[in-house]
């Protein structure tokens, strides 16, 4: 298949998940925000707290209904573009979804309705039972879509039939708790929890640099700041398991993010870097233009240990036995013999040749772990781009520090002095906003370009997921993608900011 | 009021003291009706499940591009 129709149809997916996670991260962490000041409302019965929930819930509603639907739009790609993968996962992909559909309906229909329509016609306390069902059906759906995922980064609970040529899941729970699909889960929402305390404390800053709504504003920042800095630190700890899972599962992709071409015993952490640009795997030239590394830190990050071996790109590809790691080219062999096993027990199969057949099958099952090693042209290909990987991992890692130090800032001076003498701070609340948004967005690049060429790890690359259809029809519905979900973006900020602008005395 | 009445009503009302919440459903329904009419029958027309009725003929077809490549 041409490599354009793949990046094309690669382009349609990203562009498509980038948008959907712009509106997801604040339903995950604005619905618990919200379900806060309304358990400080109940518990303390003032007015005050009323009318702060009942404003932020409005914002929340805002940005859950333009984002609602976004994300159908990812599975018909599966269907249409993606055809041979979603054949060849099976139902391991379809169940989670299938899951996350039934419950997001029964929850939303349900307790979102409560939690808008119910004020003054449910008790207080059934209400914040709805709203706090709210919050963590919101995240209960990611966790489906993140196990989905997960899947995908390290497949596991299941067994690949050639009969059906697909794969078939054997063990549910291997699947739900793959380690991956739960660290993944975890930092994914911590990230939205930050993400929904940063808007809060942004827009919180931005009515006190107005002067406006001054104790809102203030009980607002205390709150979401508290959940802020609890929520950063959770995301230090599920960000360390999450490289611990990478360096693992996919050394590949931890190698890119940290631009190591050459293995080492106790790995040093970059943590500021100008990749050579020139630099191949090949060649003998130095990865970095710049570089300041922490020494130690990427091996204890990887494997908790001082002095691990982390393995470089070159280990990686080329093989490296005194630590026993086979090369790509190994792979590719092994894969070849999986894939050819395939057709010999299809072809044992037409022709009634049960001795055949079994044979096949047990060369198969044997290489079935390297298949997708089987389309991969040469070891070098691999590798993703590692600059991408490289720049947003440092990225992510930069704001995440930075949101952590914010909340930790805005605590000290909305407890201890006049945090509105304190503009530079305001100012820095209010621009992290869209900060937040860049790192969650960073992140998904980090998980999903590293992990390039797979589409499927180790089974499948992207190039044999695709559907080969026209090239042409996947242009035009890339381009109406980015006028449809360009002109929710634009009706979300639109319809948001004219809420912000009324204050805490508008309505939903 | 029976059961139903009272659920019926909890949603007329809630949806009749909207304000913004008009302008947010006018965008759900425009967008649903984009993503499930023009999206699902005029862009994504055509899908595996779509073009191969049966088990048989979409483990072929995905067996086809598997092979030999």
């Amino acid at each position: 298949m041409e490599d354009y129709l793949v990046d094309w149809s690669r382009a349609q997916f990203a562009l498509t998940a980038l948008y959907h996670w712009l509106f997801v991260p604040l339903t995950l962490g604005l619905g618990f925000i919200v379900a806060i000041m309304e358990t400080i409302y109940v518990k303390t019965g003032e007015e005050f707290w009323k009318k702060t929930t009942k404003f932020w819930m409005g914002l929340f509603a805002i940005n859950f209904a333009i984002g609602v639907a976004t994300g159908i739009i990812m599975e018909f790609e599966f269907g249409t573009n993606w055809a041979n993968y979603s054949w060849f996962v099976g139902d391991i992909f379809g169940a989670p979804l299938a899951i996350e559909g039934i419950l997001a309906f029964f929850m939303e229909s349900t307790f979102f309705a409560v939690m808008f329509f119910g004020w003054d016609k449910v008790g207080k306390k059934f209400h914040l039972i709805s709203t706090w069902l709210v919050a963590i059906g919101s995240n209960l759906s990611a966790l489906w879509i993140l196990v989905a995922n997960g899947w995908m980064q390290y497949p596991v609970g299941m067994i690949f039939n050639p009969d059906t040529v697909r794969n078939e899941m054997n063990n549910f729970w291997d699947v739900i708790l793959s380690p991956v699909a739960i660290s993944k889960f975890l930092h994914t929402v911590g990230s939205g929890f930050v993400m929904g305390a940063l808007f809060v404390v942004g827009v919180s800053a931005w009515y006190l640099l107005k002067n406006r709504e001054i104790k809102f504003a203030k009980s607002s920042i205390l709150v979401a700041a508290t959940f802020g800095l609890i929520t950063s630190i959770f995301l230090v700890i599920s960000g360390d398991e999450a490289a611990h899972q990478i360096a693992h599962k996919q050394p590949v992709k931890l190698a890119a993010m940290e631009g190591l071409y050459d293995g080492e015993y106790g790995a040093g952490l970059v943590v500021f870097g100008l990749l050579n640009p020139n630099k191949t795997l090949e060649d003998e030239k130095d990865s970095f233009l710049v570089e300041i590394t922490v020494p130690k830190i990427l091996s204890i990050l990887g494997y908790h240990e001082l002095n691990a071996y982390v393995p470089g790109l070159k280990d990686l590809v080329y093989g490296n036995a005194e630590h026993n790691i086979m090369s790509t080219a190994e792979k590719i062999q092994k894969g070849k013999i999986a894939v050819a096993s395939l057709e010999e027990y299809k072809e044992a199969k037409k022709s009634e040749d049960a001795l055949g057949a079994k044979n096949a099958r047990l060369s198969l099952q044997e290489n079935m772990k390297y298949f997708g090693y089987g389309y991969i042209k040469a070891p070098e290909d691999v590798v993703p781009p590692i600059a991408l990987t490289f720049y947003s991992f440092h990225i992510m890692v930069y704001l995440g520090g930075w949101f952590l130090l914010l909340f930790a800032l805005l605590l000290f001076f909305i407890t201890k002095r006049e945090i509105r003498d304190y503009r530079w701070l305001l100012y820095g609340a209010l621009w992290s906003i869209p900060l937040g948004y860049i790192a969650g967005e960073a992140g998904w690049i980090v998980a999903e370009v590293g992990r390039q060429p797979w589409a499927i790890q180790d089974l499948m690359p992207v190039g044999i997921a695709a559907t080969h259809i026209a090239t042409t029809s996947v242009m035009i519905s890339f381009t109406l993608f980015a006028v449809l979900f360009t002109t929710l973006l634009v009706a979300e900020i639109k319809i948001m900011t004219a809420q912000i602008k009324n204050g805490p005395e508008g309505g939903h | 009021m029976v059961p139903v009445q009272k659920i019926l009503s909890f949603y007329i009302d809630g949806f009749q003291s909207m304000r913004v919440g008009k302008k947010l459903w006018a965008i759900i329904l425009l967008k649903l009706f984009l993503i499930l009419t023009l999206f699902n029958y005029f862009v994504y027309d055509k899908s595996i499940k779509t073009e191969y009725k049966t088990d048989i003929q979409k483990s072929n077809f995905v067996y086809e591009n598997l092979k030999g490549k």
